[in-house]
């Protein structure tokens, strides 16, 4: 793991990403101000995107908005290991006012609202004060896949790089609270972090969690993503993890709890994140009539790695395919592989367990008997018996997609 | 462009590369002091004034040139929400002149 605490000195300046839009585009013939790109492979575009490594403690990432930042994992990552590696963990903000310089002396958590004792608490207090555990989770956006949407809707157009795996470490949210002492009547904890919305009226980014969820024992305040502190972009100091609930609970540079005896009535909880409350939260393009409910836990996804739309597979030999899985809100039971369009399924190796929450590896030998293009397709069952749909899902914001995904190759 | 898929024999050293990460005792935290890039791109073309002028205090041009063709009416709805659930202060005409600008350069039609 790379030590991120020393930062080359031109990190100091302010940076503005220059003509990255449709003028980048045009000075691409240019050998001398070549950009790397990739291809997101959708139909009706715009599929190209810019990679960059132009943000502060972080690797090569595909640029979805320059501010406030959507920065992509590249896929080739997730075959490199369970675990995703700093930095490259995508990044997601709401708000473009978040600060850069954060000292860490003189930051405070605030725990308030119904409880017996409101806390003010330092990273001192949090580090030391609190018995600490580790958990494996994956930090999937809501949006995940939704360029993928057929028909495409409005939003963040994310691939499938939109989702990483960390081992967190940090303290539960539970001893925090029963430190403040939750009073009788509460019912759900909100939280804000150091964001701030550009225009003064827009509505602060707040989440929050039923009182019981709060303090279920896995939430996690954290301080440690696989090892070392957060980079900035991910909610250095403090971020909220939520295991197996969508990223966007996982509020980032946490320094607000605040315990309410009502239904919390701001737009991201109220209003906001919304999927249809129908099986696989799917309906038709144009469908009215049915209720919406929040955005909550992920489901499952599973992914092969080593081998891309496209790639060319020796015929009648052994290859081997493997790739990544999770369960959503709960493990993952098993993992399928189809190399016939999804008529026939095998199952798969998985890889060791190291954690409910996180990615699972998996692996299988196949061979393609007959020279030409095959489809092979991966299906995840997690433990609650719930496997991916072999239909294409489709919700008005293109949340939780989760349709069984193909990959199209050519024996030869 | 194709990629040869490596035979199984070559793959499976590959796989075990992987380890479980293993949380190091974090005893203190340090300061950050980073800065974040931000973007000047403007929108290009006639029509452009609204956009440049009501759209980038919150966001970078990108967001919306990375959006996908939509219906005027799609359209419509995204800056209808950005005026009333994100509080951005756009005037009638300038919305108008934005809807406008958006069904032609990234219409369906």
């Amino acid at each position: 793991m790379q030590d991120h605490d020393v930062q080359p000195s031109g990190l100091t300046r302010r940076r503005v990403l220059g003509g990255m839009g449709i003028a980048g585009l045009a000075l691409m013939s240019s050998p001398a101000l070549a950009q790397e790109t990739v291809d997101l492979h959708v139909p009706g575009g715009p599929s190209t995107r810019m990679l960059t490594t132009s943000y502060p403690q972080k690797g090569r990432m595909i640029l979805q908005r320059s501010s406030p930042p959507w920065l992509e994992t590249p896929f080739e990552v997730f075959d490199k290991g369970v675990f995703t590696p700093n930095d490259q963990h995508y990044v997601s903000w709401h708000w473009a006012n978040f600060p850069g310089d954060i000292d860490v002396n003189k930051f405070q958590l605030t725990v308030r609202g119904q409880v017996n004792q409101a806390l003010s608490l330092s990273l001192n207090d949090i580090l030391q004060g609190f018995p600490r555990f580790d958990i494996a989770a994956v930090n999937q956006c809501a949006g995940a896949s939704r360029i993928y949407a057929e028909p495409r809707v409005a939003g963040a157009q994310w691939a499938n790089g939109a989702m990483s795996n960390a081992l967190w470490t940090g303290v539960r949210l539970k001893d925090v609270l029963d430190r403040a002492g939750v009073k009788p009547g509460a019912i759900a904890v909100r939280f804000g972090g150091l964001d701030e919305p550009v225009m003064p009226d827009a509505p602060k980014f707040l989440k929050s969690l039923s009182i019981d969820h709060a303090r279920d024992g896995e939430v996690m305040i954290a301080f440690g993503m696989n090892g070392e502190q957060l980079p900035l972009l991910n909610g250095f100091p403090l971020r909220l993890v939520v295991p197996g609930w969508c990223g966007v609970y996982w509020i980032k540079m946490l320094n607000d709890i605040e315990v309410l005896d009502q239904p919390d009535t701001n737009y991201w909880t109220a209003t906001g994140y919304r999927v249809p409350d129908t099986p696989h939260n799917t309906v038709k393009p144009g469908a009215t009539g049915f209720k919406m409910v929040p955005v909550t836990g992920n489901a499952p996804r599973s992914f092969i790695t080593n081998i891309r739309n496209g790639d060319s597979v020796p015929a009648g030999t052994p290859a081997s395919a493997r790739g990544i899985a999770f369960g959503g809100d709960c493990g993952v039971a098993r993992v399928d592989l189809s190399i016939d369009g999804g008529k026939s399924w095998q199952p798969t190796k998985l890889g060791a367990d190291q954690g409910t929450y996180g990615f699972r590896q998996w692996q299988t030998a196949f061979t393609l008997s007959a020279r030409g293009a095959h489809t092979l397709m991966v299906r995840c069952t997690n433990t609650k018996n719930e496997a991916q749909p072999d239909f294409r899902t489709w919700n008005p914001a293109g949340y939780l997609f989760n349709t069984i995904e193909a990959t199209h190759v050519l024996a030869a | 462009m194709q990629r040869q898929v490596l035979p199984m024999v070559a793959i499976l050293g590959l796989i075990l590369l992987s380890q479980p990460g293993r949380a190091a005792t974090i005893t203190t935290l340090k300061s950050l002091k980073l800065d974040v890039p931000t973007s000047d791109t403007m929108f290009p073309g006639p029509g452009s004034d609204a956009i440049n002028n009501n759209c980038l205090a919150c966001h970078s041009a990108d967001h919306v040139l990375n959006q996908p063709s939509l219906s005027r009416e799609a359209w419509q709805e995204v800056v209808n929400k950005m005026i009333t659930a994100y509080k951005a202060p756009v005037s009638p005409d300038d919305a108008k002149a934005i809807v406008d600008y958006l069904a032609r350069t990234k219409g369906t039609s």
